[in-house]
């Protein structure tokens, strides 16, 4: 079943979304940003992350959780949880995480893609929530969306076949 | 720490921060003109706090596909520039810097040949140079610009650059957006990104 854009849930820069079945989530354009669908398979509880930074306790100014991948992947956790999934069934599929610009330069920011996949796998696997499949890195951004329904994660990019992991 | 806070600047801040997207981008904007022998004209610069859940929406939709050109900015202000066009407007000023016959009808969309992204890349050169160094005189503040990268993707894509250096500071991003074109055939987005230490500077430098 597709879906058309005004049908989905978006999620936003810096932002996670949970949703039930059949209902899908999307978000646009990501480029550095990691995509982090979670999905329990039983009860089709869904949740997408889209994160912008590695690490919250490098900065004071943390209070948007959703914005790091540590905390971001806590609170999404939680709030499945409270929706009704089941933490041990969780699995997980990532997107994202791109060099947006070639770039030699020392400056950190322009490897940010980098450090949030690797951010971002080493916290599943402190959640103990199986990493199913990624898309990421590269030099080219994705917009992605999360089926509930069956579990796809579609990633459409510009120039390139849409791909379903 | 600064004394710039990102979540209440006032009028006058505002003011001179508009004014500095505006004697850049008019500068940007003349040597555009001028390397092209065409007519532009810009709009008065906007300076606004944005949310990163809407910072796509300043251009349109997070999955329209722009070109970017972005350049890092050393010396005595950090930061970054991107300068951002349509597709349509590039292929433009491709054709009109290379002189191509602008009316093949055919669509070549955002395909590109290495040529012609090596032209585009050498007008955000040219034109992000004319922005700094007008830029630079007016605050007497030392800027350089690194090499310029050029990647055509979703805006969504290229923001989320610098998006995510200004999420360390907050949830927000300062942007001093001008807007240029020629009639209607170029749109472009001159985004000055400085680091919020850098904010200071400028400000300071012209007394405020």
């Amino acid at each position: 079943m597709r879906m058309y854009l005004n049908d989905m849930i978006k999620v936003g820069m810096a932002d996670l979304k949970t949703c039930k079945s059949p209902e899908v989530l999307t978000t646009l354009g990501l480029g550095s940003c990691v995509g982090v669908a979670l999905y329990d398979p039983v009860t089709k509880i869904s949740g997408l992350l889209h994160c912008m930074l590695p690490d919250s306790t490098q900065f004071r100014n943390n209070s948007n959780v959703a914005k790091f991948a540590d905390s971001g992947l806590e609170e999404l956790v939680k709030e499945m949880i409270s929706n009704g999934a089941n933490k041990n069934r969780l699995v997980a599929k990532i997107a994202g995480g791109a060099q947006m610009f070639a770039m030699n330069t020392s400056n950190d920011t322009l490897r940010v893609g980098e450090r949030n996949v690797a951010a971002v796998k080493q916290k599943l696997s402190e959640l103990n929530i199986r990493l199913l499949s990624e898309d990421c890195g590269l030099n080219y951004g994705r917009t992605v969306e999360f089926y509930s329904e069956t579990g796809d994660y579609i990633i459409k990019s510009v120039g390139k076949p849409e791909k379903t992991i | 720490m600064s004394k710039i806070s990102l979540e209440n600047l006032n009028d006058v801040q505002y003011d001179v921060l508009k004014e500095i997207g505006n004697i850049g981008a008019g500068n940007a904007t003349t040597a555009l003109s001028k390397m092209l022998n065409i007519r532009m004209d810009m709009s008065v610069p906007n300076v606004a706090l944005i949310p990163f859940n809407d910072i796509s929406s300043l251009i349109g939709s997070e999955d329209q596909i722009v070109v970017g050109i972005l350049l890092g900015i050393e010396g005595d202000i950090d930061g970054m520039m991107m300068f951002i066009f349509d597709v349509k407007s590039a292929r433009h000023l491709v054709n009109t810097i290379m002189m191509q016959d602008k009316d093949t009808g055919i669509d070549l969309g955002e395909n590109f040949t290495e040529m012609e992204m090596s032209a585009l890349n050498e007008i955000g050169n040219i034109v992000s140079g004319s922005y700094l160094t007008a830029i630079s005189s007016l605050t007497s503040l030392k800027m350089v610009s690194t090499v310029p990268s050029m990647t055509i993707d979703m805006v969504g894509a290229l923001l989320s650059v610098p998006a995510s250096e200004f999420g360390k500071y907050g949830d927000k991003l300062l942007l001093i957006q001008s807007q240029f074109g020629e009639m209607n055939f170029v749109t472009g987005y001159f985004l000055l990104i400085p680091e919020l230490d850098s904010y200071d500077k400028i400000l300071t430098s012209l007394g405020v």
